[in-house]
């Protein structure tokens, strides 16, 4: 039996406060490698807490999130960082890239904070990357000299940065116009496909959710469906 | 470059004009306090050294450091006497000579008896209480920058005539004595005698200048009314700083009050002392008003950035990379306004020597300031490490940023 690649445990999100709220409330949920999945619901539902929750970058009131069989509820804020950095990719609904910085150096800023390769590797990587997602001829351009669609697939290209087994996206297409939608989704598409990832992404979008091979809808922070259905391939184009 | 120095490095130059206002705080602050130091050093190390040129760096007198145990005390067991006229005792140092041989044994330095005495100068009708020393010109010279001091005649024209006198040359003018002149002196034992101007000298010292007299040992004598005596001992040590601690151990030895320069001068010391608090509490304000402004640019940076914070933490950036991103940040400030301060602070203080002019009280007509590489080393330091404490605040609060709040908000 394999590992799963993520894994929540009776997992509970509540805001304190005077009225305290649940953003989550007590959901299983195991994620194994290259699925492609979207996370749909209403707005409110808990769909992005969930994500952040499953991406380290949020810790459950109760609960355990595990990676890769390994919990992360007693980890330090460094160790929780560093699984996010080798072991998970984010694409936001906005690109969220560094304005300073070239597309390029942006794509380069996790594999440098890794620091597994030379600096030299890094740059090559990072250009490549850029490359393979139609961004070849701008890799010197800063983010504010790209399209909406060109920066999310440069969003895309840092999440892939250190070929992390996962991609958690939050609304990686709420921004875009209905080509750009199309472009980061067949790219997203294509990680899971041809490269073996794992896409985990919030979606409002349910036509783009039925074309993804697993779905989740959240209810008031609850786990209403979790559907897997073989998905046709004519209907993906 | 590391990743931290390239991101900080990227931060504040994209910020060109307000770190630009934060390294000229600091420049500014490290520039005024190495100026600072220079100067108030500089007066300092020029005071102490016209102190140490122009005194004995000990003086050895006739008052002992006991008083005499009265005869009536030393013959009878009484528990006390009352009304007993004290002993008198010969003024001078008993036995001077031989005194001297045995300091000269140990001491390092040079030494020279004198008379101290005091009397009343009389020319063209018109009396001064005058301080009148009695040298040896042979010794004087080793002791003293007397010698180095005459603008007229020398040291040796003492032994020109009888009864030779060398005068300040602010005392000659105010009575309008020149070389030559005779002038009548009377002690305050009763001695008159005519003495004549041989020679005129200038310290630089007003006090000096117009109220002392040097004669021959033999004439201070004869006006102390009392032959061979010899109520001091100036030595000029090797090292001037090692004057009191010799100066004690003469004390003891001796039995005679024995005053090192640093004690005869202790209200000036201490008053050097006190202004060297006050001037380190002004570099100090200076520098710590100069941190504020790094402050201000590495919050304002801080603030501006906070979406950013949020996605490096987001990428996986550890709290401590994000911590260092900040500091570094502000001691590039620092290390650039250091810099820069050092420059303008040498500047500054060849500007400050260069200016010419004249007080009454010494013949300086430079301000005299001290080159010391401490001084730039100190104000670097103490703005390196405001500039840390002014960025390490604004910088654990960026690390400190919770991802998800502002990723939400920005969303």
């Amino acid at each position: 039996m394999t590992v799963p690649l993520i894994e929540a445990r009776q997992m509970t999100k509540v805001l304190p406060g005077i009225v305290p709220v649940t953003l989550v409330h007590d959901v299983d949920l195991i994620i194994q490698p290259r699925e492609f999945v979207a996370i749909t619901g209403p707005s409110g539902s808990g769909k992005s807490s969930l994500l952040y929750l499953l991406g380290l970058l949020d810790v459950p009131t109760s609960g355990d999130v595990l990676i890769n069989g390994r919990s992360t509820t007693r980890m330090s804020e460094e160790e929780r960082a560093y699984v996010r950095l080798a072991q998970l990719g984010f694409v936001f609904q906005f690109h969220f890239l560094l304005p300073e910085f070239s597309i390029t150096e942006n794509v380069a800023l996790p594999m440098r904070a890794l620091g597994r390769l030379s600096p030299r590797a890094i740059m090559a990587r990072a250009e490549d990357l850029l490359a393979s997602l139609g961004l070849g001829d701008h890799l010197r351009k800063n983010p504010d000299q790209l399209s909406g669609g060109q920066r999310q697939r440069v969003a895309v290209a840092r999440a892939l940065a250190n070929d992390p087994p996962v991609i958690l996206a939050d609304e990686p297409t709420g921004s875009l116009d209905s080509v750009s939608t199309g472009q980061v989704f067949d790219i997203l598409r294509a990680l899971v496909e041809q490269r073996g990832k794992t896409v985990v992404a919030v979606t409002h979008d349910l036509d783009l959710a039925r074309r993804m091979h697993r779905q989740i809808e959240l209810l008031d922070g609850r786990l209403t469906k979790d559907e897997r259905r073989v998905v046709d391939p004519a209907q993906q184009g | 470059m590391t990743l931290v120095l390239s991101m900080a490095w990227t931060h504040v130059r994209h910020r060109a004009r307000q770190t630009l206002v934060a390294v000229a705080g600091v420049m500014t602050g490290v520039g005024f306090s190495v100026m600072m130091a220079a100067m108030m050093e500089g007066s300092q190390d020029d005071f102490i050294k016209t102190l140490v040129d122009a005194l004995p760096h000990i003086s050895i007198t006739d008052e002992l450091r006991e008083p005499t145990r009265q005869p009536a005390d030393a013959l009878y067991a009484a528990a006390e006497f009352h009304g007993l006229t004290p002993d008198v005792r010969r003024p001078g140092i008993k036995n001077p000579m031989a005194t001297i041989a045995s300091l000269r044994s140990w001491v390092p330095g040079a030494l020279t008896p004198s008379v101290q005495s005091k009397a009343v100068l009389r020319f063209a009708g018109r009396n001064l209480t005058t301080s009148i020393i009695g040298i040896d010109p042979r010794t004087e010279a080793e002791v003293s920058n007397l010698a180095t001091h005459m603008k007229q005649g020398t040291l040796n024209s003492l032994y020109r005539e009888s009864n030779a006198l060398l005068l300040g040359d602010r005392l000659a003018n105010k009575i309008g004595a020149r070389i030559n002149s005779n002038i009548t002196l009377a002690s305050a034992n009763g001695a008159t005698m005519n003495a004549t101007v041989v020679g005129l000298f200038h310290t630089g010292f007003r006090a000096t200048d117009e109220t002392t007299g040097f004669v021959l040992l033999k004439t201070a004598q004869i006006l102390e009314r009392q032959t061979g005596i010899i109520n001091e001992i100036r030595i000029r040590t090797s090292d001037p700083m090692q004057a009191r601690l010799i100066s004690e151990r003469i004390g003891e030895q001796t039995g005679y009050k024995s005053i090192s320069w640093q004690e005869a001068q202790e209200d000036l010391l201490s008053a050097i002392t006190l202004r060297n608090v006050l001037m380190y509490t002004i570099v100090g304000a200076i520098l710590l008003v100069a941190s504020f402004g790094t402050y201000n640019i590495i919050s304002t940076i801080t603030h501006e950035k906070t979406r950013d914070i949020a996605i490096l933490k987001s990428l996986g950036f550890g709290n401590g990379t994000i911590r260092r991103i900040f500091i570094v940040e502000a001691l590039l400030v620092g290390l650039v306004g250091s810099a820069l301060g050092c420059v303008l602070g040498y500047l500054m203080t060849r500007g400050l020597a260069s200016l010419e002019f004249k007080t009454p009280f010494s013949d300086y007509n430079h301000l005299p300031v001290l080159y010391s590489a401490s001084h730039y080393l100190l104000a670097s330091a103490v703005a390196l490490a405001s500039s840390f404490i002014a960025g390490y605040f604004p910088a654990r609060g960026a690390a400190r940023l919770h991802p998800v709040d502002i990723i939400r908000g920005a969303t």
